[in-house]
């Protein structure tokens, strides 16, 4: 799969790291406004198809397979764990939550702005499912664009 | 024999629709509300979090969240058996 024009992938180069800010956005902002791990992880995964789209076979060096997967395990790996985290009660047990730890603060009831600081285990599982949908999304827009050998490359370009 | 099996099954899939939209209740009134209500009041105190989706995906019902990201797993193995890059 060969790269488009030099304005086409200029014009990704600057959009990458807004795409990439608002997926993160999306899912650090899982618990207070809409979206989360799975929403925003599909924007960050889309950000990646555009620099694939845009610069071909030249994007492997920014979009590696194998990063990718280690990447999906360790999101996998870390939704599991916190999952487990509260098994001492029942499995997805939300420990974190109003104990005062890194996102643990009590909300008050009724309608506040909503503070980042909340949530219990809502931030972490959103950035482990975050960190695993982009890393699988992106490893399927990576295999499939470059499912053809490196010689295909070689020929057309 | 086989458009007769199939006008028949067509004639119930229709009269079951015509009976089951009789009795549906009015728009915004639903019947059962308790689950609702439920997590309305609790998300904000028990698990901290504004959004009450949220608290529901990942905390009330994070076991269906696990087999979401297990069936994305599936598809991502199932992509990477049929297009990994051939050998030579």
């Amino acid at each position: 799969m060969n790269g488009m024009s030099k304005i086409v992938r200029t014009m990704a180069r600057l959009l990458y790291p807004f795409v990439l800010a608002f997926g993160a956005y999306i899912v650090m902002h899982g618990h207070l406004t809409p979206g989360g791990g799975f929403q925003g992880g599909a924007v960050i995964a889309s950000g990646l198809a555009m620099m694939v789209v845009a610069f071909g076979r030249r994007s492997e060096k920014h979009v590696r397979e194998g990063v990718l997967s280690v990447i999906e395990d360790f999101g996998a790996l870390a939704f599991l764990g916190l999952a487990f985290l509260g098994i001492g009660t029942t499995f997805f047990y939300n420990l974190i939550a109003n104990s005062g730890w890194l996102f643990g603060s009590s909300v008050s009831y009724g309608s506040n702005p909503g503070y980042l600081n909340t949530g219990g285990t809502l931030p972490y599982m959103n950035w482990a499912v975050g960190l695993k949908v982009l890393a699988g999304l992106g490893s399927i827009v990576v295999l499939m664009a470059f499912v053809f050998g490196e010689d295909e490359d070689e020929d057309t370009a | 024999m086989k458009k007769g099996l199939g006008f028949f099954s067509l004639v119930i899939l229709i009269a079951s629709m015509i009976g089951g939209f009789m009795q549906v209740h009015d728009f915004g009134k639903p019947l059962r509300t308790e689950m609702d209500d439920y997590f309305i009041a609790n998300s904000q105190v028990e698990v901290a979090a504004n959004n009450a989706v949220t608290a529901v995906v990942f905390d009330y019902r994070g076991f269906d969240t696990l087999g979401e990201a297990t069936v994305l797993f599936a598809a991502v193995i199932g992509v990477a058996t049929v297009l990994r890059r051939m050998k030579g």
